[in-house]
């Protein structure tokens, strides 16, 4: 609403010229000259303007009225699947556009009203309400902290020790109930973080065809993921295992390997690394081929494959286990043995 | 006494107020309405942020109750069946299918879903400047502080409400969230692997997670959540609401209009507004798309695996962090992981306990109702400058990935950056919002005395040209002038009155020393006097 | 008919009827004998290899060696295959402009014919993975659920849940798969390029890629619906959080400023 012309003689006049702190200001000029007088609105003084208000509320009432019949037919209208291409938003669901768009519009027009009217036609008076200070007098806090001396001393609290000592105690205690019921929530740790399904003689499943991997199937720059030999997806803990056995195997020019070990428990260059990040557990795996490094999505910590996957960038405390393989008698690739640390991120009782 | 009297009056009386006498015998809901009905609340903009949060709440539990209707909260898995393609056929749990039936088997479903994750971001981000409003303003000062602490919960709270709702349909992305909190939890020490077996039911992900989280979700959390918002605004209302200085404002009085009608009006249509903007939101814009996503499984990611943007610091905090990892004696302190968890702690922590940090330093014991221009506490809106700044960097350090793509940057450099700048940045933010307050603070004085440039630029006589600088009018120089500025604390005389040397805590210097660093000599503009006023106002006119 | 029959006299008759059985033939040949289909394309591949071969020394043996041996500047091409040609050549990605953390994306500078010759001097050079004809990565009737279970194993870690890219280190990337061609899609599996490990058929068969390039098609297409709405880049959390902020923040912040100002007052005068 910008201000508008109107008639001079509907102004009130002589209002707003002065306010009532204004003899004050004269002798100091940092007083408070007080609340500014009241200005009057268009609406308050021009009835057009109020009508037009009026006519405006009305007719966002009437229009989140229409909405909401409008919503009501598109819940009709639109199938649920039916997708509709609408500049800039693209392909989207006509039924969800139409039903968010409607309801929208009716809430929002309520809303728009109710301000409106409050905004133009309420009374815009602006009052000044005492506020009182929360603090208690004097006289009410003698007379609580009287009240409670006697209510005390009625109950004998302070004079017999061993009622009061019991208590506190049975009440210190009554929820240790509760805390003990709360041991049934899981197991006890043991020593599940540290064994996986891999063991001796296990073969390495590949993930995509759900065959045994043979060392000519794995060519340089490539990048395979496995699972121990017996884990099936329709297993009922399968997500749970695959949790700490997800594998990932690449093969290095055994030249290009740094690592000692890392050659020692590879075969012809093939080497299996988990895939669970020793962070906090992601699943590690965006393998650069000619840098030989696998960054973790999540928080970036970085391995180097061709140096025991040691941690060369990132929050990871610790370089990736690798799987002993090798090949069994058929000439699949095959586990030598568990991985000989626990997979996935630290812990406490790790060591 | 006389039945046939009231009998006449109870027949007289309108139906509308029956009802509310019957309540009153009741409730005693007149003398509540006397005090409250024309209760008096300032109008700010800033002052309905906090409105912003509270109606996205509602918002979140009206859709929220309609999304358990259809939501099945099961690691069940099942073979999906339902009508969207790239899925058909997929295992997945039944959390996760119940989401995609949500979508696109229920009509109406996506949008309730959409208007509920992006209410719920809403909601964070309101309670979020909400806050930052109460700080920078010194809203927190008595009698508040317990309000200040009841939204500091709230906001903490909300994070975990958040996360918890997020994880429910156990997609890849949100999965991924989980599976970093149980390594997080991992890294505590001594505890870690107890809690994370207790809360998972055994070895992650096991079959219990959905469930629990679930109820976390609906009820544990949003109950408490919903006794502190009451707990908040009953206490909004009980101590009236703050308000800027001004002409007519005091500590003592509250300017404003009346709850009825005007508030209720402006308020009640507020939440409609809301509302409407955040069904409009979801109509056009998609929010977390689960379809996209695929079923959780440990051991499949996405690249830009990134928590809702509250949680956005946390993931900052543990991407920069470097790896440190202790080993001693057959244990290990997971330090790379541990760390990022107690600094989260620790800067959440500093909100919630900043109010009562300086009314220690400035041993203000008065109620405070009238609220501070952030320019006039300078070490305090600077100190909160410099909070943010640190937020704000985790946030980029937590997004790095994405801003390594989309501004060609190196991930590792970003990383090198937010490592820097969380111990660099906050500083400089500090130092230069202060001066920048400090500044405010002088042009605030010349403005006071010298009045307001006018731009136009007279000739005089002689040749020289000055522009005229027009008086301010009555009400802006007191707005200008009305604050309080606090003396620096002093500690007092070494020795006291018997010349003995006075024993002076250790505490009561830190404080001292702290009060200077706030109210010190060249930490704050002395406001001008009225002397110094008068002085410059009768001497010449300008200059 | 009778147009016909009145022309069978014709001297050319005899060559029309020749070159017809010759291309029927050919044809049933090509179809039915696809063994011996190498021997009777000899002479045209040799032609492709020579012609390569000119391209290869004008446009590419400054990095790569004039016999492809590979310089400190470009790696040996001996054994890349005719397919990682097609990739590299036919995205534009080489020649490459300039040094970077990983070569772009960029309109290509060679017709295809061209980069088929190239393709044929290339492969020439040593055995490596063929460019796929159009039945190895026609991705019409695969699976695509599959295709996204395959995809979100192998794929999604670096590409994003629906194939928009990511960021690996110091400045390199998955580059984003909107838009890509499926040609190049299985070109990339088969071979490998840059910094991404190859899926070959050994441990991907072809079926897999198949899968994987329908799911691809099916998330980030250019009809690709996004029933919710705008989709704001498909990027998560991240862009959700900040249109969530600037937007929907942002514009019930400006509600609110209408909602508390003061209505416009009267003004005398």
């Amino acid at each position: 609403m910008s201000t508008q012309e109107i008639p001079e003689e509907n102004l009130p006049s002589g209002q707003g010229e002065t306010a009532h702190g204004a003899v004050k200001v004269a002798e100091d000029p940092f007083a408070d000259p007080g609340l500014p007088a009241h200005k009057p609105r268009i609406q308050d003084i021009d009835e057009r303007a109020a009508k037009r208000s009026e006519r405006t509320v009305a007719l966002l009432f009437t229009v989140s009225m229409l909405s909401t019949i409008g919503f009501i037919a598109s819940f009709v209208i639109f199938p649920i699947n039916h997708i509709v291409y609408i500049w800039p938003f693209g392909h989207i669901s006509s039924l969800n556009f139409s039903l968010g768009m409607t309801l929208g519009l009716a809430l929002f027009c309520i809303g728009a009203g109710a301000v409106h009217w409050a905004r133009t036609l309420m009374s815009d008076v602006e009052t000044a309400q005492e506020r009182h200070p929360i603090e208690a007098t004097p006289e009410v806090k003698t007379k609580v902290m009287e009240d409670f001396r006697e209510g005390a001393a009625e109950s004998q609290l302070g004079r017999r020790k061993l009622i009061r000592n019991t208590m506190f105690g049975a009440l210190a205690m009554v929820p240790l109930s509760g805390v003990v019921l709360l041991r049934e929530l899981g197991p006890l740790p043991e020593d599940k973080l540290r064994h996986t399904l891999w063991a001796r003689g296990k073969m390495l499943i590949n993930q995509n065809t759900n065959e045994p991997l043979r060392p000519e199937d794995v060519a340089v720059g490539s990048l395979t993921f496995a699972i121990p030999e017996g884990l099936e997806e329709s297993d009922h803990n399968f997500n749970t295992e695959i949790a700490k056995a997800a594998l990932m195997i690449v093969r290095l020019q055994p030249g290009d390997i740094k690592d000692k070990q890392e050659l020692e428990w590879s075969h012809e260059g093939i080497v299996a690394y988990s895939k669970i990040c020793t962070h906090v557990g992601c699943p590690i795996s965006l393998y650069e081929q000619q840098t030989h490094h696998v960054l973790c999505p999540c928080h970036q910590s970085t391995f180097d494959l061709a140096d025991g996957a040691r941690v060369i960038f990132g929050p990871a405390g610790h370089a990736l286990p690798q799987l002993r393989i090798g090949v069994n008698d058929e000439g699949y690739l095959e586990a030598l043995g568990d991985f000989e640390e626990p997979v996935g991120p630290a812990f406490w009782e790790r060591g | 006494m006389s039945t046939t009297a009231t009998e006449a009056k109870s027949r007289k009386a309108p139906a509308g107020e029956r009802v509310a006498d019957w309540a009153d015998g009741r409730l005693g809901i007149y003398s509540l309405a006397k005090a409250n009905m024309r209760k008096i609340f300032p109008d700010h903009w800033s002052f309905m942020l906090g409105e912003v949060a509270l109606y996205s709440f509602i918002i979140i539990i009206l859709t929220g109750v309609y999304l358990t209707l259809f939501f099945h909260p099961s690691m069940n898995e099942i073979e999906y069946h339902g009508s969207y393609v790239p899925m058909q056929g997929i295992r997945m749990t039944e959390a996760y299918a119940s989401t995609l039936d949500i979508s696109f088997d229920v009509r109406g479903g996506l949008l309730i879903r959409q208007i509920h994750h992006w209410a719920a971001l809403i909601f964070l981000a309101a309670m979020f400047v909400h806050m930052m409003r109460v700080f920078f303003t010194g809203a927190f000062r008595k009698p508040r502080e317990l309000n200040w602490l009841f939204g500091f919960l709230l906001f903490v709270l909300g994070m975990f409400t958040g996360f918890t709702g997020y994880s429910l349909p156990d997609d890849l992305l949100s999965g991924t969230g989980v599976r970093f909190t149980q390594g997080a939890i991992l890294a505590t020490p001594i505890v870690g692997t107890y809690i994370s077996m207790f809360l998972f039911g055994g070895e992650f992900p096991g079959h219990d997670m959905v469930a629990r989280f679930y109820s976390i979700h609906i009820l544990l959390l949003p109950g408490i959540m919903l006794g502190l918002v009451v707990a908040h605004l009953i206490l909004v209302f009980y101590h009236k609401h703050t308000q800027f200085g001004g002409p007519g404002k005091t500590e003592k009085n509250v300017v404003g209009m009346p709850l009825l009608p005007v508030y209720m009006a402006k308020a009640g249509g507020f939440f409609f507004l809301v509302f409407g903007v955040i069904a409009m939101i979801a109509a056009m814009f998609t929010i977390n798309p689960v379809w996209a996503l695929g079923p959780y499984r440990p051991d499949q990611v996405s690249t830009g695996a990134q928590p809702d943007w509250y949680m956005g610091f946390a993931e900052g905090l543990i991407r920069v962090m470097p790896g440190w990892e202790i080993n001693f004696a057959g244990h290990t302190l997971v330090l790379g992981v541990f760390i990022p968890l107690v600094i989260f702690g620790v800067m959440l922590g500093a909100i919630a306990v900043y109010p009562f940090i300086e009314s220690w330093i400035t041993g203000d014991k008065r109620e405070h109702h009238i609220l501070d221009r952030p320019r006039n506490a300078p070490t305090r809106t600077a100190l909160g400058v410099a909070w943010v700044t640190a937020y704000v960097l985790m946030l980029v350090g937590g997004g790095n990935d994405i801003f390594a793509t989309h501004f060609h940057l190196s991930i590792n450099a970003i990383t090198w950056f937010v490592r820097i700048a969380y111990f660099v940045g906050p500083v400089l933010a500090f130092v230069v919002t202060r001066r920048i307050c400090l500044g405010l603070q002088r042009r605030d004085k010349e403005k006071v005395l010298h009045g307001r440039e006018s731009g136009i630029i007279k000739r005089l006589p002689h040749g020289e040209f000055v522009e005229i600088h027009e008086p301010l009018d009555a009400e802006t120089r007191y707005k200008l002038v009305s604050h309080e500025q606090y003396e620096p604390a002093e500690l007092g005389p070494e020795v006291d009155e018997n010349g003995v040397k006075r024993k002076i805590k250790r505490s009561e210097k830190l404080r001292a020393k702290l009060n200077k660093g706030y109210y010190g000599e060249g930490n704050q503009i002395p406001k001008p006097t009225a002397e110094e006023y008068r002085e410059i106002t009768s001497g010449h006119g300008h200059h | 008919m009778k147009k016909l029959s009145a022309r069978r006299r014709h001297p050319l008759a005899a060559v029309v009827v020749l070159l017809l059985a010759l291309a029927a033939t050919g044809g049933l040949y090509a179809a039915f004998a696809p063994a011996d289909k190498a021997q009777a394309e000899e002479t045209a591949q040799s032609l492709a290899i020579e012609e390569g071969k000119k391209l290869y020394t004008v446009g590419c043996a400054s990095c790569h060696g004039t016999g492809g041996q590979g310089t400190s500047d470009g790696p040996s091409l001996v054994g890349v295959g005719s397919a990682a040609v097609d990739f590299q050549v036919g995205t534009g990605r080489m020649p490459a402009m300039q040094p970077g953390a990983q070569v772009p994306k960029k309109p290509k500078v060679y017709s295809q014919a061209e980069i088929d010759q190239l393709a044929a001097y290339i492969a020439s050079l040593g055995a490596g993975p063929i460019t796929p004809t159009k039945e190895q990565y026609d991705p019409a009737g695969a699976d695509i659920a599959n295709g996204g279970e395959l995809f979100r194993t192998n794929c999604a870690q670096c590409h994003n849940f629906t194939g928009e890219g990511g960021a690996l280190t110091d400045g390199k990337y998955a580059p984003s798969l909107e838009g890509v061609s499926s040609k190049h899609i299985y070109e990339a599996m088969q071979t490998g390029p840059q910094n991404m490990p190859s899926f070959p058929d050994s441990t991907m068969p072809e079926q897999q890629k198949r899968d994987i390039i329908a799911y691809i098609e099916a998330v980030n297409g250019d009809e690709t619906p996004t029933p919710g709405g705008f989709g704001l880049g498909g990027l998560g959390p991240v862009s959700e959080g900040l249109f969530g902020w600037i937007f929907g923040l942002g514009s019930l912040v400006a509600v609110a400023v209408w909602v508390a100002a003061h209505t416009a007052k009267a003004k005398k005068s």
